[in-house]
Parts: C-alpha cells; structure tokens; sequence
C-alpha cells in the first residue's frame, strides 16, 4: 500500500473506530473508599435530561365543601375528598394520563361520568389505590419522594416503559434461545436471559445467588443459570438508574451489606416493591384489559425499574410532585418512614465503612451476625 | 562469581548513553551504568516507602496491606502523604526504576552490538503499567484512578473498574487482550514441547542413545500435523509477536474504559446491530 493511500485510509479507519466512541466530557463520582475503583463516570452527554414537568391547570383547591361522594356517584376510591379536591385531582389525571385528543372521555363516558363502561376508568381506579400503596407501604424506597401518575405515565395513556412476559421459542426446536443470547435493551444488549422480569419483577423469587456455604448444596444454593438471570436484572437496573454496578456495590463481595453502599438498601426494597405492584395491582386487571394491553403471553403490560427511572438515579431528578396532589400521599396521611433491619444494618454499616474507609480495603467482608435480620435479607419481604 | 571463560570479550568500554565512563563498569556479573544507579536508586526509595506507608495503615498483613490512591477530588493534584500523596510518589518511584531498567537494557544491547528487541519488550510491559497509573488517570483528570499498591486491594479495583462498564467482557481490546494471552502460552507449550522432543529423542534398538534431530524434522512435525512450520526463527518471531500484543491490548481494554466508553460494554456492540445493511 502506498503512503498516500495510507495517508487517506488511516483518518477513515480512525473515524469509523471512534464514532462508536463517548468522546465527550464525563462526570466522574466518587462511590467508594480511594482506590477502590468504585466511581461514577458518564459521558455528559449520555446523561439524560429530565423532561419539564408541566405545570398544574389551576391552583389546588383547598380540601373543604362538600364530598366527593355527595356530590357525584359511583365514586369508590375518592369519597372523601371534597369535590373540589376531586375535580382538581381528575383535571390533573387528564393532564397527566389522557391522550390530549381524548381527555376526560379517555376514562369516562361522556353521557354518564358515573359508569365503569370503558376499562380504563377501572384501571385508574387501581392504579390509585396502587399510588397509594407506593406512597404509604413502600417509603423504603420512594422515601418522602414518593409517586404520582406523572411519574410512570408522563402524558402517555400507557407508561412508555413497560414489560409483558416474552414470547418463548418451541423447547422442541433447535432453534430455542431459552430466551436469551438476543440482544436485548432491557438488559443492556448483553446476552442474558432477555426476560429476567418475569422471574423478578412478580412473585416472591428471590433473587439472592451468594451461596451462604462454599460448598454446593442441595437446597439453598442457585445455579449459574439462576446468576445469570440475576445479572440480566441487574444489567436492567443500572440501566434504568443510568448508574454503573459500583453505584450500589462494593463487588469484592457483591452480595456484603456491609461493603455495599445505602444506595443498595433502596433498591432492595425497590426491587420487592415493583413485585408487590404488578402482583397486587397490575395482574389483578389481566380480566379488565383488551388483548392490544396484553403482551404475546396474554398478561398485561407491567412495572420495572424503568418506568419510573427513566434513566435517571432518581426518578424526575428527586422532585417531589406530591404537594400538588396530597390526594395520592395515600390514606394514612403523612408518608411512613418503612425502614426494616435489613436496611438500618445497610445504612449503619455503611456509615461505619466511611468512618473507618481503610477497612474496606483491609480486610475481607464480613457476614451480618447469624441472628441479624440482615443475614437472610432476600428471604423477608 | 567467576566469569565465565568467554565472557571477559563481552565487557567492553562505551556503548553509555548517560554519564561516559562514569559508571560503565561491572559489580559481579551484574553491569552497572548510569541507569543501573537510577534502577537502585528508584526501586530502594519506593520499596521503602512502601513498607513506610504500610507501617502507617492498619495491617502488616501481606495480602491485605495496601498504599491507595488519592480521592478523585484532588484531581491531578499533589495529596497529603497519608491520603493518596505516598501513592504518588511511590508511582513515580515505580516508574522511574522501570524506565531506568529498559534503559540500562539498552546499553548493555549497545556494548553487544545487538537489536534492541529485549528493551523494546520491556517498554510495552512499562507501558501497560503507565496506561493504568498515568495515561488513564491524566485523561479522567484524576490520579485515583490508578489503582492501590496491594496484593488484595488491586484485585478489588479489578473488578469494580471492570463492574464500571456493567460487563468488561464485552470490551473488544479484553477479548484481543486475553486471546492473545491464552495463544501465548498456547505457542510456548507447543514450542517447548517440540524442542525438547527434538532434543530428548527415543533409545536405539539397540540401547543406544538415539540421535538428536535436526530442526528440519522439528519444521516436519509441524508440516506434517497441520501442513505448514512457521520455522525455527519464525516461531520467535511469532511468540514475541502474541506476548507483546496481549500485553499491549491489557493496557488499551483500560484506557478506553472510561476515556473513550463510558456505558456497558454490551452496549457497544449495537454499532453492529445499527450497520446499515441490515438496519
């Protein structure tokens, strides 16, 4: 080859390899004691912007007048609002949910406001109850935060991240997957299991594959395949929070609470609370949704952690929508600070960790006391 | 140490590139040269400072001592001794007795009359070391991302750097990287194996000691086998060739991780998904 036509492949070959290059400045965080290697670094522009949340349609009202349930019929959920409260509550739903070009006929039939005809109201109703679950069960990990519907829904009938159980190819063929080694989004186009949702995100599995022993066991002990499925749902975690394996965990020991940041306590109860959702909330309606809400497998579209996240560690960047709406705080009123031993032992741990930073790279991890609550964090819910 | 009898013609004077005459003499077998006082000089004060800095941490445990790097908060800047500052100067000290190292290989190839292939091999192990230490920390603007002085301790930084990009496997230089590590001692085995196969044949019939062969039979075996021998010079060739690239592709999988890739490495991959062809 000569010079010349060296000269001209060389910038060409260059190019093609650094355009699929994060070239730009990075954000660089520190999550973990000096030299562990445990930071944060993002390519500024691959950090995702927030979109505005948009503006209320008119101020709250206050809480007085007469109820709901005075006022209109069929008002299951919301009865004891004041009907002003109520109205402001549905103007925001509309906004926040309804197809612009539908509005409130989205959920209602415009002849009869009061009727269950179209399913979307009864969903609505659910997901209200659901918003109140999050809120007032779940503050380990939506904290004083919490949720409304703008949070999952963002102006969309339908949340835009969502999972269905994947369509399995034939076990008799050759051609079975066992659903993985497909580049899949979901789990950062690794070729994990594709599907981790079904096993994580709904029932009571746990997803804990540290064995507790060093030798193989017969019951307790999981098998690669089970790690593999655990990472494919962590791949979707990191994600979804836009956040590397090191924003939780210390990976000398993945599995060690006390070498695992807070940040893990909260996705330990974020992972048991999108089960207990779709589990209490969202399957429950698989009778009401038409089959264009339901999956290949025939269940309906549910929650992960990219539905609220959206690629952000913390949904809406941390903004906190629910004094606007102090309807869906939920029936207990003030937001509970749930915080169970798993948790507090995370959290005091990991104080300790930075009281003492160079014990973490002194010395090997050490198990939760056999009768700390926290040994057997992935068999409580 | 005796010298050996055909080794005094080798020890001539000149071939220095630093000092002259100054230090071009020998103490043992061992030559000296400027560089060779650097290489005492470096290696002494850094080892020192080592069990310095270890005697002010919380262990003599050797498994579990470990001299880290600043915070990132100090970017490129000079850290207290006690928090990150030993590992800087430790780092230059390390650096400093390496490089003199490769030098004084140099000049002891400029006394033989001989290529530089020996030095040459060296640097790129230095520059592996550098990649981690000074290329890649320089271009994230921060010395701690180095990684800490501790048998334990570094592995830890392994993995959580690794565990940075969500899955390093996917990191095409790794997969260069540990494939030419396996084909490395690959081509040693098969290397050694047909030297000493060569050189050890089986007894005569008759008891007799059997006849060393000649590298044209090594070059047959091959021929035989699988139709083709790279050659008695060529398989030096082709071993320097696979060591240097798997050290060389180690230190290119760290500097892009980061520098040039900050999302899963998984994710990479989707140039491919995205070609036009069938996009």
């Amino acid at each position: 080859m000569s010079v010349a036509r060296l000269m001209t492949a060389a910038p060409i070959g260059a190019a093609l390899v650094l355009a699929g290059c994060d070239l730009g400045p990075k954000a660089v965080t520190q999550t973990g004691y000096r030299g562990t290697g445990m930071a944060q670094v993002t390519d500024v522009s691959d950090i995702r912007e927030e979109a505005a949340i948009p503006a209320d349609p008119y101020a709250l009202p206050a809480d007085t007048g007469p109820r709901a349930r005075e006022v209109y019929q069929n008002v299951q959920v919301l009865g004891d609002l004041s009907a002003e409260r109520f109205n402001h509550l549905m103007a925001q739903i509309t906004q926040w949910v309804a197809p612009p070009e539908q509005g409130c006929n989205y959920c209602h039939n415009p002849a009869n406001l009061a009727s269950d005809e179209v399913y979307q109201k009864v969903v609505a109703r659910q997901m209200i109850r659901m918003t109140w679950d999050v809120n007032s069960q779940w503050a380990s990990h939506v904290q004083a935060t919490g949720v409304t519907c703008w949070t999952c829904h963002r102006g969309n009938g339908v949340p835009q991240y969502n999972w269905a159980m994947m369509e399995t190819d034939d076990p008799g063929s050759r051609n079975n997957r066992m659903g993985q080694n497909q580049p899949n989004a979901n789990v950062g186009y690794a070729s994990l299991p594709g599907d981790p949702f079904s096993l994580f995100a709904q029932g009571e599995y746990s997803s804990r594959v540290a064995g507790k022993q060093i030798y193989p066991a017969a019951s307790g002990n999981k098998s690669v395949k089970d790690a593999e499925a655990n990472y494919a749902y962590m791949m979707h975690l990191s994600s979804s929070l836009g956040v590397n394996c090191t924003f939780c965990h210390n990976t000398q020991s993945l599995g060690a609470w006390n070498l695992s940041r807070a940040q893990r306590a909260t996705a330990y109860y974020g992972i048991r609370m999108v089960a207990d959702i779709n589990d209490t909330h969202i399957t429950p309606l698989t009778p009401v949704f038409p089959a264009n809400r339901k999956g290949p497998m025939g269940d309906p579209y549910k929650i992960n952690c990219m539905t609220c996240h959206q690629g952000l560690n913390k949904p809406l960047a941390g903004v906190s929508m629910l004094a606007r709406a102090p309807t869906l705080r939920g029936p207990v009123g003030a937001v509970a600070t749930a915080e169970d031993v798993g948790g507090a032992a995370a959290r005091a741990a990991t104080a300790r960790q930075f009281d003492a930073p160079a014990a973490v790279n002194t010395g090997p991890a050490q198990a939760p006391p056999a009768n700390s609550p926290a040994a057997q964090p992935a068999t409580t819910r | 140490m005796a010298l050996l009898s055909f080794e005094r013609k080798y020890r001539v004077r000149g071939g220095t590139l630093l000092g002259g005459d100054l230090f071009d003499f020998w103490v043992g077998p061992f030559y000296v040269g400027f560089f060779g006082v650097t290489t005492a000089f470096f290696a002494a004060l850094g080892t020192a400072l080592i069990f310095y800095a270890a005697s002010q941490g919380p262990t003599w445990n050797p498994w579990l001592i470990s001299i880290a790097p600043p915070d990132l908060s100090y970017g490129l800047a000079l850290a207290p001794l006690l928090e990150g500052g030993f590992w800087q100067i430790i780092t230059i000290c390390a650096i400093g007795a390496f490089s003199s190292w490769a030098l004084r290989e140099v000049e002891i190839c400029r006394k033989l009359g001989m290529g530089y292939h020996v030095p040459v091999a060296f640097g790129v192990a230095i520059f592996a070391y550098v990649s981690l230490v000074v290329i890649r920390p320089i271009w994230l603007g921060a010395w701690g991302h180095g990684f800490p002085y501790g048998i334990f301790s570094h592995l830890d930084w392994v993995s959580n750097t690794g565990y940075q990009y969500l899955h390093f496997h996917y990191n095409p230089a790794h997969m260069l990287a540990v494939s030419f590590f396996f084909t490395t001692t690959l081509a040693l085995a098969l290397h050694g194996a047909l030297v000493l196969s060569a050189v050890n044949p089986p007894k005569n019939r008759d008891g007799t000691r059997g006849e060393v062969k000649t590298p044209e039979y090594e070059d047959a075996f091959f021929r035989d086998t699988i139709g083709y021998s790279v050659g008695t010079l060529g398989i030096h060739r082709l071993g320097l060739f696979l060591a240097l690239s798997a050290g060389f592709w180690s230190a290119v999988c760290i500097i892009i991780s980061g520098p040039l890739w900050t999302r899963g490495w998984p994710e990479w991959w989707t140039w491919w998904l995205d070609l036009p062809i069938w996009s």
